[in-house]
This record gives C-alpha cells, structure tokens and sequence, in this order.
C-alpha cells in the first residue's frame, strides 16, 4: 500500500473505556414476570436512564394514574404501544458498564411473541429467560428455550424472578431449576446459568443479595460483563462472502481489484491459499486491508478488503474459503423456518431468497414437518405453516449457494424468504 | 492464547462498513445525507473507509432550511472539496418561494417540519432509491424501532407497525418502482460510542461543538443562539454565555449547553457525566410524546 491517508490516523493509546467489547442479548418474558422492571433496573443502575427520560415517564405514569413510575414506558416507543400498553415490536436499549457495552434486544411477550423473538435472538450472544417464581416453569418457558436454542443463542441465562415473593426460599429455586433442567437437556443448549433474583428489589441484579446468603453465584450484571463471548463466533471454518467489489478506476490504483466484505467465519491470513466458490477457482491471498491499513490477518466479525494474487472473476455473492476447508455448494437446501408472515406459506411456491451477499430465487419443495413449540412434537398430519410457526422445508434453488449447518457457523447457515410479490421478509431459516 | 474479540468500537465500526456496503451493493442511486452533524460526519468517515481506496460511489445531500449555523455550511462545504465528492443541497427557502410549504410564525416558528417536503423532493428530483442517515436508536423511543435497512412508500412514508423483520445480518432492500430506502449504518452507536470514535478516529468536526463563547438567550430553560432567525419575546435578554453544542440542527431548534470542554477528551468526559440526553435540547422532539414517530411516519429523516 502506499500513501498514508487521515484514515489511518487513530489514537492507539487511550485509556480505558476503550477496551471494552460489546454483548447482545435478548430478554425473554411472559405478560407480567417483570421483564421491564428488570431491563429498567439494568439501566438505571448503569446509570443509562437519563433525568429528562424518567422525568418523561414519570409524567406519563402519573398521567395515567398509575402507582409506580412504570419503567415498560421506556421501551414502549410507539404510539400504539402506548396507548394500547403492549409492546409490538423489538426495541433495542443500549448500556454500558466500564468493562462492556450492552445491546438489550428487547422482544414483546405478546402477540407474534415467536417471530419477535425469533428477530432478537439472531444476533444476540446471550439470552435472559425469565421465570416467575411462583409459577416455575411454564409452556412460555419452554418455547422461549425451545427458541433460543434453535437460533443456537450461545449463552442462556435462567433467572427466577419474584423470589421476595417466594421468602427467598432456597427449596423453590432448586425445584424450578431441576425442572428446567429436565426439559432443557432434551434440547441443544450448551451453556446455561442459573439465577434466583428480585427485579423489583434488586436481588443479585447488581448487588448480591443478603435475602439469598444461600446463593453463591454471582449477580446478573456481573455474569453479563463476564460471559465468555470471543469464542461465539466460528474462528476454525474461514469463509468470506464478497459483498462488493472495489475498483478505484484512478491512475493511482489502475489494476486494483479488492473485494470488500465481512469476515464470516475463521481467520484469513496473507499468503492463506483459497478457493473461490461456486467457480472453484484458486489464488493467493496477497493483502488484507482496509481503509488503506493493511492487517495481518482477519477474523470475524470484521469488515475488511482482500486482494488476491491473481486476476480471477469475481463478483458479490461469491465466497471466499481456504482451500484445505471448503463448504458445500448446493441447490438442494434443508431448513428449519420460522414463519414471520400472516400470508401462509405455499408449497411448490416460490421465492426470493437471500443467503450471506448471494440472492436467488428457490422453491419450497416440501414441508417435511412442523414443530409444537411448547411440547417440541413433531406435527406431521397438518402442514400449513402459518405466522409464528416453525418448520422443517425442502427447498431447490435456482443457482447453487456456499452453505455451512447453521450449528457450525450462524452467518453462513442461515437464510431470509421473501415474497416476489410484495418484497416483504416471509421467513427465517436455518440451514440443517 | 491470542484473544479473537473485537473492541465495542471496532466491532460497531465493522457492522456499519457492512451496512454501507451493502446499500451500495442493493441500490442503484443511493446518497448519505449530510447534515454537518456527528452523526452524519461518523457516517462520512465510515463510507471513506468502506470503499477506499476507492472514493465514496455517492453523494453527499444536505437538507438546507437556511437556519443553519454559519460554521455548519462552512465545515460541509470544506469537507466536500477536500475529499472531491458530489454535494446536492435542497433548499427549504426554495421550497417556500415556490409555495410548496409554508413558513410557520410566531417565536416558536421552526423550518424543522418544513424540511420533510424539501428532501422528499430531492429524492424524487435527483431519483435516489437509498437514503444513508446519522439516526441512532439510543437517540429518541421512535428510532429505537428502526431497522437497518428501513423501507418508505411512493409517498416517503414510514410505516412503524408493519416493518419488516430484521434477522442476522441480511437486509432486504427490495422494493417497488417509486419507493425507497432510508438506511441507518450507525444504528446501535450511542452518543457516547460516537464521540469515543471521533476521538480514536481523530475526525474532524465542526467548531461549534467545543466551547466557545456566544451570544445567548433562555426561553422555557433552554439556551438558544442569539441570531436573526428566532425573534425575542420582549422580557428575553441576550448575554454571552460559555457553551457549546452537543447536537446541531437549525438554530431554531437546537439548544446549547453551558460548558468549558475544549478537547474530545473533554468532551468525552463531559458526555460521560451528563445525566441529561443530548435531544433533551432539541425543541422539534417535545412538541408531542410521538412527536418524532409522527414526523417519520411523513417521511421525515
């Protein structure tokens, strides 16, 4: 690379905050388990709730004539949701402790409860369920849990609410987290944490509690800074889906050819032999850069520009893999989806579908079965896949697609349908 | 054991490059609107490194009421010739010599609501299909809905209760003839990830966001700028006052605050502390509880 620009001006030395990393999570809640008291809490206590936001909902509350200043206010953006207090869509809230920024991916527990969540949980690390403690584990508990692990929500955070209301009792916790346990162990969670806590009164939110001396984990906020995220992404399988290709077309850069993109999975090195899919063809990889700094190598989740050793041809929709480590290529697609449309999904119907950087048309060749998401069963009898169900499909595509098992790399795994007809987003897969 | 993790900064940088690269990769005539602001400054700056060493492959396009600070026009009229990019400026005066909107009065009066027709307009002269926008979630409870890739009708109109879902990291900008795309890059920033950024970035911005001392007034607790564009109501008295800006937008409607910050450092420092939101100052957001939900819904950025 040449020249230095200002674009390569950065102050390295800067203290602290500057380290920090960054975790998104989702929380999940039926109506009334304080599901907002508790998000309220975390802002409050972070200090991310600024006065003339509270002043704000405080009026609001006291207009209403309600006894406490009602925190949901906060989340609840819309004038619909207002008036109606209900939550329609997802909102994201945002936090920062000195060690992490948070992204709270802030799903309703209402209507369309499934494609709400379903939205939140795609890009979250972390996934917040919330029981009642006077209630256990209920039919809401398993379908949030059957959720989280479908879109394979790397961490699962269980926290029985409410315990003030239990006594604090030792007994109840361990009974709701041995039943929770029973059930979960059907499903493919790997890493899942127990807390008993009060959102109401601030039990081992961010403070440990001295109602629980019995409890001896730690709090919410202290699990949320510490969870272990740098191994959420895929950092062994290396793909890289090219999303656009730059050609400057300026004296200076007369041959330059880079091929911009996000790092999807594993780590790119220069010198790294690769392959081009679908094409197959191979090269070198000469630079990785971007914004003219050139970088040793490349992991995901970055955004960089690769160039190549040779002139090869490739566009947008391509990927990039090491040659020793190559996806499938294929036609033939096997999904789970989630239905996220009021219109139904049409068999021998076909699609607009969107995979990483690549767009096709597909369609849906069969509906294999779909799933009762509070008891897991399979439905075989009735295959009409409506708003907010889930189902295994059969699809062929129009052109090959560069695909990885969506529990092998969520990026590369995963893939959107669209409706030709009104452009909308109908459905939500993750690649089998 | 190298740790594979990615700063907040870095990782937020990462997924705003992808989402700028992908409006150029979806869209046909996309555009980044530039109002001279942070945001849309952060958005400047994230675009230049996206395609370098390729220049940016669309315009700048300023939405101008003509009630802007002076400093602002100056900064973006630079920023344009030294990095050799297209500037469209739509004029709200224009809009109002035409009779196409008219001018509100009284000392409240504001071209803030004005500029809806004016850039609606723009977009449907020059025929961009794709909108680059600063907006932020963290900003106000209307643009904590908002997705990435945020969908208008033929008459530039958001519809909040029927977005379409946002999954992973696949946006879907497909549309009919006529409508278009407002794109949000910086979506998940919060002020603070923003001047954290500048300050690593060592970006530029303009003069009036450090401490300077100006001309000012007080009306319904907030600091105005002193100028020609909002009349005094007889009991206000000008003084000068130690302040700076931590949003820009019209004068009409863009509050300062006190403060001696003369560094990013300070700055940092400054929004670190606050315990106030930075639209807190803008008179345009407290008309109504939905007053930016309504104004979107329109087709207002």
């Amino acid at each position: 690379m040449s020249k230095t620009s200002d674009l390569q001006l950065s102050k390295s030395d800067l203290s602290g905050y500057l380290d920090m990393d960054l975790l998104r999570f989702t929380t999940a809640g039926s109506v009334d388990d304080g599901k907002s008291t508790l998000i309220g809490r975390l802002l409050y206590d972070s200090k991310s709730i600024f006065e003339d936001q509270y002043e704000a909902i405080k009026a609001t509350s006291e207009k209403r004539g309600e006894e406490y200043v009602n925190l949901a206010l906060l989340t609840d953006g819309l004038r619909a949701e207002r008036e109606q207090g209900i939550t329609i869509d997802v909102a994201y809230r945002y936090f920062a402790t000195p060690k992490r920024k948070f992204i709270i991916a802030d799903t309703p527990g209402h209507i369309q409860y499934t494609r709400n969540m379903v939205t939140g949980a795609s890009t979250a690390n972390a996934a917040i369920i919330l029981i009642d403690a006077r209630k256990g584990v209920i039919e809401q508990t398993m379908r949030h849990t059957y959720i989280a692990s479908l879109l394979r929500i790397p961490h699962v955070i269980v926290c029985v609410n409410k315990m003030d209301l239990v006594d604090f009792k030792e007994e109840v916790f361990e009974a709701i987290k041995k039943d929770y346990e029973a059930f979960a162990s059907k499903l493919d969670i790997t890493d899942v944490h127990f807390l008993p806590i009060s959102a109401l009164k601030g039990d081992n939110v961010v403070d440990q509690s001295k109602n629980m001396p019995w409890y001896k984990g730690s709090t919410l906020m202290y699990l949320l800074e510490n969870l272990h995220i740098a191994n959420d992404q895929n950092h062994s399988d290396a793909r890289f889906p090219v999303q656009y290709v730059i050609r400057p077309m300026s004296n200076e850069y007369h041959d330059y050819r880079g091929y911009a993109g996000r790092v999807a999975g594993g780590i790119l090195k220069k010198g790294d032999a690769i392959t081009v899919l679908p094409s197959g063809f191979t090269s070198k990889i000469k630079t990785i850069e971007l914004a003219g700094k050139e970088l040793d190598e490349a992991f995901a989740p970055m955004s960089v520009t690769i160039t190549l050793e040779d002139e090869i041809d490739i566009s947008r929709g391509d990927m990039i893999v090491k040659t020793d480590d190559q996806p499938e290529s294929t036609q033939d697609v096997e999904v789970m989806v989630c239905w996220l449309n009021e219109k139904k999904l049409q068999v021998n119907g076909k699609y607009a579908l969107k995979h990483s950087t690549k767009d096709v048309r597909c369609v849906v060749k069969d509906v294999q079965y779909k799933v009762n998401i509070n008891t897991l069963e399979q439905i075989e009898d009735d295959k009409a896949v409506g708003l907010n169900d889930i189902a295994r499909l059969t699809l062929r595509t129009t052109a090959p697609i560069v695909i990885d098992k969506y529990k092998q790399n969520r990026t590369t795994g995963s893939l959107i349908l669209v409706d030709e007809a009104t452009n909308v987003t109908v459905g939500a897969g993750m690649i089998v | 054991m190298k740790n594979y993790n990615l700063t907040h900064l870095k990782e937020l940088e990462s997924e705003s490059i992808y989402v700028i690269r992908e409006l150029a990769a979806q869209f046909e005539k996309p555009a980044l609107l530039f109002s001279g602001g942070k945001d849309s400054i952060v958005c400047f700056h994230l675009a230049r490194k996206a395609f370098a060493p390729a220049k940016i492959p669309f315009p700048l396009v300023h939405v101008d009421t003509g009630h802007n600070f002076e400093e602002t026009i100056i900064f973006r009229d630079e920023l344009a010739k030294k990095y050799g990019v297209q500037l469209i400026v739509g004029s709200v005066q224009q809009s109002i010599d035409e009779g196409k909107v008219v001018e509100e009065k009284g000392y409240n009066a504001s071209r803030n609501a004005l500029q809806t027709v004016t850039l609606l307009d723009t977009i449907e002269k020059y025929k961009f299909d794709a909108l680059i926008g600063g907006a932020r979630r963290d900003e106000e409870k209307a643009r904590a809905k908002e997705r990435f890739f945020s969908h208008r009708d033929e008459f530039g109109q958001w519809d909040p209760k029927n977005q379409r879902p946002e999954l992973w990291n696949l946006f879907n900008g497909k549309k009919h003839i006529g409508e278009h795309f407002r794109v949000f890059p910086i979506s998940n920033w919060t002020e603070m990830d923003v001047w954290q950024y500048i300050l690593q970035e060592q970006i530029d911005i303009p003069s009036i966001y450090f401490t300077h001392e100006r001309e000012c007034f007080v009306r319904d607790g907030v600091i105005y700028a002193h100028s020609n564009v909002i009349p005094l109501k007889p009991t206000e008295k000008v003084e000068k006052m130690q302040v700076r800006f931590r949003t820009i937008g019209d004068i009409s409607c863009t509050g300062a605050v006190l403060s001696e910050a003369n560094t990013l450092e300070e700055i940092v420092e400054e929004v670190a502390s606050t315990r106030v939101t930075e639209r807190g100052s803008r008179i345009d957001d407290k008309r109504s509880e939905a007053a930016m939900e309504d104004r979107k819904k329109q087709g207002y950025f």
